[in-house]
């Protein structure tokens, strides 16, 4: 395996493991082997070296095996890691990886009643959830992605869209599918209202401006309590009916249909409406990019001076991205609502604006599929982590799985930008072909605002 | 290769004029980039804008553009015939940008945004540093830029959606269009490969197309030779001619490569330090002392000593076409 | 009047803490053009290490308050220096010269990492620390009907507006006077020139954060101080406002992230005491938003000609 000395490599390997231990000894000095906690009379101090070294011999040892087995064997650690596909396949799985997707998004309720009977609800509410993301990441990528704006509060948008259709239905009783296209409206015209003034500043201060704009929004509906509920939020929304018929126990669905009441059947219909939704969004994202004002986008995001000297008024046309995008977010929002019954500004914070852009960024900058892809990872991943109750059994009954949760998702966020800093899928389809399409590698594609 | 057929145009800069810059003044801060400025383009006309570096030329290009604004100074463009200027000191009064009279339309562009100048005054430009859309096609670099014809076909995005049939006749009519372009610039087998993979002479000459696809009455170059060898410099120069013969469009230029000025111009403009120091044909601009001192960086009494010491023959008209010939190894 | 003088000073102190954090965004931001979103959570780890460290000195059996202070604040300065430093070499040095959103989604991996560490090793629950140097000088007394109002400036205050002070004037030599200062602005013209020149970029980017991570360690202690309670959490709202300080002032400049940041900090501060002390922060955002209409490159910054 090892063509380079033995020695020279044991002695740098353990050099480099030294220098890693003696960083998390530093590092760790005040977290691991110090704990502050409130005690009686103040703060109480207690000491932890167990923990501290425990910390450091395990970075030793694993950056010591690290070094031996992977990064300095004279075999790169990328010929173990990468896994090639054979170019003359590329093609075919990119080509089928799509409509497998849709076909098993369509499926999918089925598919889990069958293979997971006593776990289906949690299941499916799973999918629910992560094909929320994907529409929400199919509304960020116009933005991001497409056109090239970096938008870090689209989450206000989503709030928006959550609040318009939970006032609706408090104030004027308005239902779910009157209140959706409403909803979108408003999220809208949200949009331009805020990006009007902030379309045409640059680059990090459009993505400092949008999180001042996503901060303001959370904040007004965290004090506005007369109306909005303040932080108790809002509930009592009510769910989705199916042309009229409710999911109820009696003079429902299952009776009009003739079949047992099963609480199953809402879940199924509201991951029905959130893939519909999401369908729609993929839908007119990809008419729209092979359309004037998508390729406008594009090439907003590749160069804005080319754009304006060849007569296109590019602010319209960010603004069209951006409030489009936000009336997407605003579907998303009022599917929010109406399916968890309760919303608070609690539910709208940076974090999730943070997640939104990480997988369109994740999943390739104006790649659809990528997004799908980086929705389940991530979204399915963080979802998998609350179920590690066995490790309880491994660790004792303190262990707590389910607090190193969100430290393993911003781990995965970086790990995964440092192994592919393009995302998971980089190329670029054009959106119109002369004689024979081909892919364009992201080397070449710009990614707009950053000059 | 067939000659410059320059004899066949007229030289229209003192009585048929689409453009006309007036008093055109920039400053930056403390620092005066154009001083007082002025100069007329020739409908028809092929004019080049020359000058030492650091003389003001693409400053010129941007205000014409307006992608700056100018401190002070009138930029006229028109789309019809002679200098209109009832019609422009009218306009200039009403505080409007432009009127709407039909096919005699006049614009002030000093008080229009840039993308309005290309849209409405029908200006278009390349950049001194290439920018082209790098992720996208040839192709889509074409069809981006007759992104206001296909707006309006696709009734503001609404059409498209549905693919109706204005909307697909549209579309199929910017695709020849764009072919068109593709291949009167020698690029039809590059259309679907990304801009950005183009050789540096194709990227010129692509940006060139993308700027005829706006339909432009004036196309403005800046420095379109720069880092071309010499057949690509002759291709260039065809592709000029035959864009001024065949489309109504007037060409400004900034140029360096002498050889391509003198070669293709009807009217020379010469910018040192922010003013105009020679305006006229290729030949009068070429012997004139003050141009050859702003170049050489010396004054103008020494050249005018060191042209009697050498006894150099003074260039006429007809020496012209010779020139020409001889200019084009 | 009196009510006025004394939101002014309480404003200058709130800004004075803003301000050093902004330093940190700024001077990162000038020289790899990138918001480093991780660095609010290192403020929040610097005064995570300084109530450990309090506590560690006040347990060994240190009595005298200046020097434990002392030591703390030089402890804390070393130790969230490392963060700083192993957050770079981690998160943003594998990505240097890569495109521009990936260091940016790291920095928000590094921040949830950041968070969720602290919040695993030292617990969620708040941190309360009673307060440790009490006092003031009053500065001005008067009467009005409700009874007697005076200005107060207590010495937490005098001693965190000195601080910053000296600090400032420490860094504004360090950048002008020295090699490191020049090498900082060589990046920040032209990384790959800076290189042909012979200045270690990698090395001059990672003092960057360093000073920086610093900077903010002194922040997090200050605030520690001052209002004697700290949780995970306290990085990301302070960092905002810090990174909006470091725009408001003109991103790139020192000065203008310490005007930022006094601003910012007045701004809250005279907007809890005249208006409402829920909307400080919608207050904050609004100005923010407002300047970057009108002045597009903020306060001080250089304004930025469009290159065509």
């Amino acid at each position: 395996m090892t063509t380079a000395p033995k020695t020279g490599l044991m002695a740098e390997s353990v050099k480099d493991a030294a220098i890693a231990a003696t960083l998390v000894a530093v590092l760790g000095f005040f977290f691991f082997a110090l704990r502050t906690d409130i005690g009686t009379g103040g703060l109480d101090l207690t000491y932890r070296w167990g923990l501290w070294f425990i910390a450091i011999a395990i970075v030793f040892a694993g950056r010591l095996l690290l070094n031996l087995f992977v990064f300095k064997t004279s075999r790169p650690v990328t010929s173990h890691l990468n896994i090639s596909v054979p170019a003359g396949l590329m093609g075919p799985i990119g080509k089928v990886l799509g409509p497998l997707l849709l076909v098993i998004a369509l499926t999918l309720p089925f598919i889990v009643m069958v293979v997971y009977p006593d776990r289906d609800r949690q299941f499916i509410d799973l999918a629910i959830l992560i094909m929320t993301y994907v529409m929400l990441g199919w509304g960020l990528n116009i933005v991001v992605g497409l056109a090239g704006l970096l938008d870090l509060g689209y989450v206000a948008f989503y709030a928006v869209g959550a609040y318009s259709f939970a006032l609706l239905a408090q104030y004027f009783s308005i239902g779910f599918w009157t209140a959706l296209p409403l909803a979108g409206l408003l999220a809208a015209t949200w949009g331009i209202i805020l990006g009007y003034p902030v379309l045409r500043l640059r680059g990090d201060y459009l993505a400092i401006v949008t999180l001042a704009f996503g901060e303001i929004i959370r904040v007004v509906l965290l004090n506005w309590y007369e109306f909005t509920g303040g932080p108790d939020g809002i509930s009592g929304i009510p769910k989705p009916s199916f042309f009229g018929l409710d999911f109820s126990r009696t003079g429902g669905f299952a009776e009009f249909f003739n079949l047992d009441y099963d609480s199953i059947h809402r879940f199924i219909y509201l991951y029905y409406i959130i893939l519909i939704l999401a369908l729609i969004t993929n839908f007119v994202t990809l008419r729209l990019r092979k359309l004037p004002v998508g390729r406008a986008w594009e090439a907003l995001r590749e160069d804005e001076i080319a754009c304006r000297s060849l007569g296109i008024n590019t602010t319209n046309t960010k603004l069209t991205a951006f409030s489009i995008g936000a009336m997407f977010a605003g579907f998303a929002g009022s599917f929010f609502a109406t399916r968890q019954g309760f919303i608070s500004p609690e539910s709208f914070t940076f974090l999730e604006s943070a997640i939104i852009l990480s997988i369109v960024v994740l999943g390739g900058l104006g790649s659809q599929v990528g997004v799908v892809i980086a929705s389940v990872v991530m979204i399915g991943g963080i979802e998998l982590l609350r179920n590690l109750g066995f490790l309880k059994d491994i660790f004792g009954p303190d262990f707590e799985p389910t607090q190193y949760r969100m430290l393993i998702f911003g781990l995965a966020m970086v790990l995964i930008m440092v192994w592919k800093p393009r995302g998971i899928i980089s190329s670029r389809n054009p959106s119109a072909v002369y004689k024979e399409r081909k892919k364009i590698g992201s080397d070449m594609v710009a990614q707009g605002e950053g000059h | 290769m067939e000659p410059a057929m320059k004899t066949t145009s007229t030289y229209n800069w003192d009585s048929n004029v689409v453009l006309s810059v007036e008093h055109l003044t920039m400053r930056f801060g403390g620092l005066v980039a154009i001083d007082d400025l002025s100069f007329n383009v020739g409908r028809g006309d092929i004019t080049a804008l020359i000058g030492p570096n650091g003389a003001g030329k693409t400053t010129v290009f941007n205000c014409v553009t307006g992608f700056y604004k100018p401190t002070e100074g009138r930029i006229v463009m028109r789309h019809g015939e002679g200098f209109q200027s009832e019609k422009i000191e009218a306009l200039t009064r009403t505080g409007r940008q432009y009127n709407d009279d039909g096919d005699d339309r006049v614009f002030l562009l000093e008080r229009m945004p840039d993308f309005e100048i290309a849209k409405r005054a029908k200006v278009a430009r390349t950049f001194q540093n290439i920018r082209l859309f790098g992720g996208m096609t040839a192709l889509e670099n074409l069809l981006v830029a007759q992104h206001n014809p296909l707006m309006l076909a696709s009734l503001m995005t609404v059409g498209g959606i549905f693919n109706l049939p204005g909307y697909r006749k549209a579309r199929a009519e910017a695709i020849d269009f764009a072919a068109y372009w593709l291949e009167k610039t020698g690029l039809v087998e590059r259309a679907d490969d990304p801009a950005a993979d183009l050789p540096y002479g194709d990227q010129r000459r692509l940006e060139i197309a993308r700027a005829m696809c706006t339909r432009p009455h004036l196309l403005c170059l800046d420095e379109p030779a720069a880092g071309l060898n010499p057949r690509e410099s002759t291709e260039l120069n065809n592709l000029l001619q035959y864009i001024r013969r065949e489309h109504d469009t007037s060409i400004l230029l900034i140029e360096h490569d002498m050889g391509v000025v003198m070669e293709i111009s009807d009217h020379v403009v010469v910018l040192d330090y922010g003013q105009k120091i020679s305006d006229g044909s290729a030949e009068n601009v070429r012997n004139d002392p003050r141009v050859i001192s702003a170049y050489l960086g010396v004054d103008e009494d020494e050249v005018a000593a060191v042209e009697e010491e050498i006894d150099m023959p003074v260039r006429h008209a007809s020496d012209k076409s010779e020139d020409d010939k001889g200019g084009q190894s | 009047m009196e009510y006025f003088l004394q939101q002014l000073i309480n404003g200058l102190t709130l800004g004075s803490i803003y301000g050093l954090i902004a330093i940190g965004y700024t001077m990162v931001y000038g020289i790899i053009g990138m918001i480093n979103f991780a660095h609010g959570d290192i403020f929040m780890v610097g005064s995570f290490i300084a109530l450990a460290t309090f506590l560690a000195l006040v347990a060994l059996g240190l009595s005298a308050l200046p020097l434990i202070l002392f030591i703390t604040l030089v402890v804390s300065m070393l130790f969230t220096s490392a963060w700083g430093w192993t957050v770079e070499r981690l998160a943003y040095r594998p990505l240097r010269g890569s495109f521009r959103l990936a260091p940016l989604i790291t920095a928000i991996g590094m921040s949830i990492v950041l968070q969720n560490f602290v919040q695993i090793t030292q617990g969620a629950r708040v941190k309360p620390l009673p307060p440790q140097i009490q006092g003031g000088v009053t500065l001005i007394e008067g009467v009005t009907e409700n009874g007697t109002i005076a200005v107060q400036l207590s010495y937490m205050q005098m001693i965190i507006i000195f601080t910053t002070l000296a600090l400032m004037i420490g860094f504004s030599l360090l950048i002008s006077k020295t090699s490191l200062g020049r090498s900082q602005r060589a990046c920040e013209q032209d990384q790959k020139m800076a290189a042909l020149l012979g200045v270690n970029v990698d090395r001059t980017i990672s003092l960057t954060f360093v000073m920086g991570a610093a900077l903010a360690a002194v922040a997090g202690f200050m605030f520690l101080l001052l209002y004697g309670v700290i949780d995970f959490y306290i990085g990301f709202l302070a960092g905002v406002k810090a990174f909006t300080a470091a725009v408001l002032g003109g991103i790139g400049s020192l000065p203008g992230a310490m005007l930022g940041g006094l601003l910012i900090g007045l701004i809250e501060v005279f907007w809890s005491g005249y208006f409402s002390v829920e909307y400080k922060d919608v207050a904050a955002f609004s100005i923010l938003v407002i300047v970057l209409i009108f002045m597009p490159s903020g306060l001080l910054g250089k304004p930025e000609v469009e290159k065509v």
